[in-house]
């Protein structure tokens, strides 16, 4: 087997912190105390990479992928050369361009022309190289007009594609690339994966760190998940950003859920089941009253609690409770009421709102036509759905039971959210069933992905 | 250490770029532009000779006589020096974005500090020659043979203490405006605009251990004093100090260098 172009073992990196009176501590503040060398030793650690391994072979793309403060730009620094791990080696093969920030080291005062020259050469290129390359810079970066202008009066994307531009054409043997594809319109970022392709084409090895796994699973032989300073997963990077993606839904469950319980804890404060009438902030309860509006979203809880909603669950496909849920997923929204005397006169109505505080859909049992007969103590009320179709995005739930006349008995005002994933990234409030019908003469490259097809 | 230092050589291309970067960035958007460099001591030799001459005439005995050529000799290297030294304490700050996303070899920033006032020095140099044709100065060309060497140790000794300067205010910030008083203090216990024989006698070893000193009457020996260089022998001590100074600062710099991306 051959060198690999990137070879890391067992690589640590533990960032100092310094307590808040030690960060200002002053050269004469240091003499004074004798501290000249404590202070410059760490008095706190924080670990940001803790036993990372991994080998690129040449030719590889390698995405890296995690969420924020994961590691992995402290990774790329390190592989970079940059900063320097604790313990562990890197060894890289070969010379090394990194696309950490774009146009660091141009100085605003002096042209683009210069720029160029001068950056070139801070990333190891001789002068004659420079030269050689400047007009496909120059055109790559799409600054004929403005070239010998001073860098200070480039606008922020001009900048960014200039330092771009000058950090691809040095020619390395290993990219790195840090979260930098942002840079420019649509054209420009287009333009960069067309590079980018072409360095694969011609060998190059590439490490990549983003955010963006749709890059990851298109572009890159394989792939790592940095947690937390670990390895979490490595290898086919579909695989990978599978594994991922669970684990952020997992984590998005956890908020969502303790999101929940903090607003039932503060709509609880407001007014239990005694009915004594405490106040939320713009619900009176003692009248019994609903917001004016009934179609302003505002979170909360009233009514009388003669007939109470003393739970709610959100059942996924497997049954069990949830908070995020595929698109088309069969949910079931479970309600445990209780009616503290029977009651012949109830509704429950149910309402799904998505983040904007729009109300996607609402309905409620008299809408529907089913006439009330009796209540009367423990019950459970399930609104079933058969297959979610809403698009991506985090929605809340309205539950209610009230009087025929809208009289509140208990009114759960978006208390309760869910989020919904979908791989068609499509938008709007409403998808109505569908699908694409084309002539002949219209042709597509290959299937449009999920959905309807 | 050592294989670092011997990478210095690698980079001179690039730090002949930022030098040059320097030059053309800090007079940009000026009216006079470049010829600030040639203004710029100009106008002070014009102040203090307005001082020490028309304000408080006569201080001067005989030797040190036209006294704006004797003051200018040392205010040019003294310039250099000073300079040098406060840009540096600012460099790895300033240049913070280097040494943070790219793979920068931080030893170039203090080094270009250096460099860039030493062209400024030497663009200093035609107005000294110009007035010392104006005076009619005779000038013995055998020791002026001397002033490069001069120059070699000032250089040695001013990068040195670059070198620790700028890496140690990266942790403690306020060397930055340490320096600024510490220069004044060093400026006046230097003979620029006094001669070392009007110092009192008691107060001259004092004078003897700061290193500026000597460089100081090396330069005004060889432009300035009739006769050979007689303080050949102390240059030659300092230019052995200056390696060691140098080599000092580096030291420092290359240990405290990992630490760089970190703070800065």
């Amino acid at each position: 087997m051959s060198i690999p172009a990137i070879d890391v073992v067992n690589v640590s990196k533990v960032y100092r912190r310094f307590a808040r009176q030690k960060q200002f501590a002053t050269l004469k503040s240091a003499l004074l105390k004798g501290s000249l060398i404590r202070d410059l030793q760490p008095d706190e650690t924080f670990p940001a990479l803790r036993g990372v391994s991994f080998q690129v072979p040449k030719g590889c793309t390698y995405g890296v992928i995690g969420r924020n403060g994961s590691g992995k730009s402290t990774l790329l620094k390190c592989v970079a050369g940059i900063s320097r791990p604790n313990s562990g080696t890197i060894t890289v093969d070969g010379r090394i361009s990194a696309l950490i920030e774009l146009g660091a080291g141009f100085h605003p005062e002096i042209s683009g022309r210069e720029n160029i020259f001068i950056n070139g050469i801070m990333l190891g290129l001789t002068k004659k190289e420079v030269q050689k390359r400047f007009d496909e810079i120059v055109e790559f970066a799409e600054l004929q007009d403005f070239i010998d202008a001073p860098v200070k009066t480039y606008s922020s994307g001009m900048y960014m594609r200039l330092g771009f531009a000058v950090a691809i054409h040095v020619d390395p043997e290993v990219l790195l690339i840090d979260e930098v594809l942002a840079v420019g319109d649509q054209g420009f970022t287009l333009k960069c994966l067309d590079k980018f392709a072409e360095f694969r084409r011609r060998n190059k090895t590439i490490q990549l760190v983003t955010h963006s796994l749709d890059l990851v699973e298109k572009f890159c032989d394989q792939a790592l998940w940095l947690d937390k300073g670990q390895t979490k997963a490595e290898g086919e990077p579909k695989r990978v950003v599978a594994s991922y993606i669970i684990d952020v839904e997992r984590t998005e469950e956890q908020e969502l859920s303790k999101a929940e319980s903090a607003r039932l804890a503060a709509s609880a404060k407001g007014g239990t089941g005694d009915g004594a009438g405490g106040k939320l902030p713009d619900n009176p309860v003692e009248s019994g009253e609903a917001p004016a509006d009934m179609f302003k979203a505002t979170e909360g809880r009233w009514g009388t609690r003669e007939l109470e909603i003393t739970g709610v669950t959100l059942l996924g496909e497997d049954g069990q409770p949830g908070h995020v849920f595929q698109y088309g997923e069969a949910v079931r929204v479970k309600m445990n009421v209780r009616a503290h005397h029977p009651l012949k006169d109830f509704v429950f109505g149910f309402g799904i709102f998505n983040a904007d505080g729009v109300c996607c859909y609402g309905t409620n049992t008299n809408l529907e036509e089913l006439r009330p007969d009796e209540i009367s103590g423990e019950g459970e009320v399930t609104f079933a759905i058969d297959s979610l179709k809403l698009v991506e995005g985090t929605y809340r739930l309205d539950l209610a039971a009230h009087k025929l006349d809208g009289y509140p008995y208990d009114y759960h005002r978006l208390l309760y959210s869910f989020r919904v994933k979908s791989r068609t990234k499509d938008v709007g409030i409403y998808r109505p069933d569908h699908r694409w019908h084309f002539s002949p003469s219209i042709r597509f490259k290959s299937g449009s992905g999920p959905g309807e097809g | 250490m050592l294989q670092n230092l011997a990478k210095l050589f690698r980079y001179r291309g690039l730090i002949r770029i930022l030098v040059a970067r320097d030059l053309k960035a800090r007079y940009r958007g000026s009216v006079l532009g470049f010829f600030w460099s040639f203004i710029n001591p100009l106008l002070l030799l014009l102040v203090y000779s307005f001082v020490f001459t028309v304000i408080m005439p006569g201080m001067h005995p005989e030797e040190i006589r036209p006294y704006g050529l004797f003051f200018f000799c040392g205010i040019l290297p003294w310039t250099w020096f000073s300079s040098s030294l406060s840009e540096s304490a600012n460099v790895l700050i300033a240049g913070g974005n280097l040494i943070k996303k790219v793979l920068f070899p931080a030893e170039v920033l203090p080094i270009v500090a250096v460099l860039s006032n030493l062209v400024h020095f030497f663009l200093g140099l035609p107005i000294l020659a110009a007035f010392l044709i104006y005076y009619r100065r005779p000038l013995d060309p055998v020791e002026l043979l001397w002033f490069p060497v001069i120059v070699l140790v000032q250089l040695l000794f001013t990068t040195g203490l670059a070198f620790l300067i700028s890496a140690l205010t990266v942790h403690f910030r306020d060397i930055k405006d340490l320096l600024g008083n510490l220069l004044t203090l060093w400026f006046f216990s230097t003979p620029i605009i006094y001669s070392m024989q009007m110092a009192p006698e008691n107060y001259r070893w004092v004078l003897n251990l700061n290193p500026m000193t000597h460089l100081a009457i090396s330069y005004q020996e060889v432009l300035f004093h009739v006769g050979p260089h007689g303080h050949w022998k102390w240059l030659m001590a300092l230019g052995v100090l200056s390696v060691f100074v140098f080599l000092a600062g580096y030291f420092v710099f290359d240990r405290l260098r990992d630490s760089f991306a970190e703070e800065v």
